[in-house]
């Protein structure tokens, strides 16, 4: 991979360091009056999720790392890897626990989702920003409780608990953002 | 692809009319200032043969042609102290490569200017009273701290006193790395830039005797405390930093073994060695009177004028 020095550091640029992938989140340069200058970088460690906050002299450089998001259609889980697969080339790629992580709380089989790929592998994955999942088990909603405000506890077909209006019965489908994990809306089947 | 949206809007310029406005209003007060006191205005190349040499400064060269756009106009002023000018003072654009960032653009406004007969404390004073003239209006009184003091009182670290590994130590914390092997000009650059800057009182402040690893064209000096320092100065205004001035290096051979020790540092950085001005030096050489100068950021003041956050907002066009 190329090297990016300091000048070249923008939020989005993935470089590697202590050993790690990274995302630059932002750079920030700063010089005295006369004299060095700095980059205060902010990074995100796509291994970890950790921030890391790092100064560097003008000048220094990282190099680049070899990583890409692809949208990929997730396909089955068989119960140690989940597998993906890239729709134009149905070229198949397996993703441990480590980098589905909660992403699996959301995951629904035939959906697409974004892979992060370091150095060909799956490093990470996101689900869409909203996705449609069918009510498995929930208490029974009571009749005449459409206009209060009141939730319940609902478990989705992936394993997900979410809060849902009372009105919502077993088999149906809602929308959550799969950012908070708050339920949106009502979803048609 | 480019964003349709950004395409369509990308004529527009960078700076709101009104900062505009200030900016001309600003640009016309500097040069009443020193119209009522008698500094002549000097209208000089940004063009030159000869460049700097200071390792942390990276001028733009002219492909071709051999010239460099001047990082600012100090070796021509030398030129023309030496020259006997009296005082003068020049308003003009300065470019300097990479230097990019809030604060930052690589082409700015750089307002420089020299006292012959005077000292940088005399100069300090006339640098209050321009920024009070224009209309800062900064949240203290202005003062003055040592670089030393302001060491003490923050980080608790003699600057001239510290040993390398203390610099050092420090340094690594801030930075979140290791910072072993760098300079004592880079460590204190560092935590000065890091630590420091952020904490300084608000208002218009002044630091002055710097060490002497950071002396740049500043004579050097001993200070109440017996300690030789540099006798260069800069001025904070509510803690952002607007000007570098000096008491300035006079003697010729001095000037010549600090160009040696700048491309020296220069190669060790893996950057292009600069051929020294000789003009300059032969101007040295001839006799520049004892001066203080400083150089101060327009852009930068003109943000804290109309309280901007980002250079962009108060130049025209930017990239």
């Amino acid at each position: 991979m190329a090297n990016y020095s300091t000048n070249e550091f923008r939020s989005g640029l993935k470089v590697m360091l202590d050993g790690d992938p990274c995302s630059i989140i932002e750079n920030e340069f700063v010089k005295p009056g006369k004299g060095q200058a700095f980059s205060r970088v902010r990074l995100k460690n796509l291994k970890t999720g950790r921030v890391w906050d790092r100064t560097f002299k003008s000048g220094e450089s990282l190099e680049g790392a070899d990583v890409s998001e692809q949208n990929m259609q997730y396909l089955y889980n068989d119960g140690e890897y989940w597998h993906f697969m890239e729709p134009e080339t149905f070229e198949q790629h397996q993703a441990d626990k480590t980098a589905v992580g909660d992403t699996a709380l959301w995951l629904r089989e035939q959906d697409t989702c974004v892979v992060t790929l370091y150095n060909g592998s799956p490093l990470a994955v996101a689900a869409a920003n909203h996705v449609d999942l069918e009510i498995t088990q929930t208490d029974p909603g009571l009749k005449g409780d459409t206009a209060q405000g009141g939730t319940k506890p609902a478990t989705l077909s992936t394993g997900a608990v979410i809060k849902v209006p009372l009105f919502l019965n077993e088999g149906e489908l809602v929308s959550v953002d799969t950012r908070t994990g708050e339920y949106l809306n009502r979803a048609k089947k | 692809m480019p964003d349709p949206i950004n395409t369509s809007t990308q004529w527009r310029p960078t700076a709101p009319h009104e900062v505009l406005i200030k900016r001309a209003r600003l640009l016309a007060q500097v040069r009443e200032f020193f119209a009522l006191r008698r500094v002549l205005e000097v209208d000089l190349p940004v063009l030159g043969e000869r460049t700097v040499s200071d390792p942390h400064l990276d001028s733009l060269s002219i492909e071709g042609s051999g010239q460099y756009l001047q990082t600012s106009p100090e070796y021509f002023m030398k030129r023309l102290l030496a020259a006997g000018c009296g005082p003068i003072y020049a308003l003009a654009k300065a470019f300097r490569a990479n230097d990019i960032g809030r604060q930052h653009n690589p082409e700015f406004t750089l307002l420089e200017w020299y006292r012959p007969g005077w000292n940088e404390g005399q100069l300090m004073a006339e640098l209050a009273e321009l920024l009070l003239s224009v209309g800062c209006t900064p949240k203290a009184a202005a003062h003055r701290v040592t670089y030393r003091d302001i060491f003490l009182a923050t980080v608790n670290i003699d600057p001239h006193q510290a040993s390398l590994t203390q610099l050092t130590q420090l340094a690594s914390e801030i930075a979140q790395r290791n910072m072993s092997g760098e300079s004592r000009a880079t460590c204190l650059d560092l935590i000065f830039s890091f630590e420091i800057e952020a904490r300084l009182p608000p208002g218009i402040v002044f630091v002055h005797d710097y060490p002497e690893s950071l002396c740049a064209l500043a004579q050097l000096g001993v200070d109440t405390q017996g300690v030789t320092v540099a006798r260069r100065f800069e001025v904070f205004l509510d803690r952002t930093e607007l000007a570098n001035g000096y008491f300035e290096l006079l003697d010729a051979d001095e000037q010549r073994r600090r160009f040696s020790e700048d491309n020296r540092q220069r190669k060790a950085l893996g950057k292009a060695e600069i051929a020294v001005d000789e003009k300059l030096l032969a101007a040295l050489d001839a006799g520049l009177p004892s001066c203080a100068g400083v150089a101060l950021g327009i852009d930068r003041l003109l943000m804290h004028l109309v309280g901007a956050q980002h250079i962009d907002e108060v130049i025209a066009f930017t990239r």
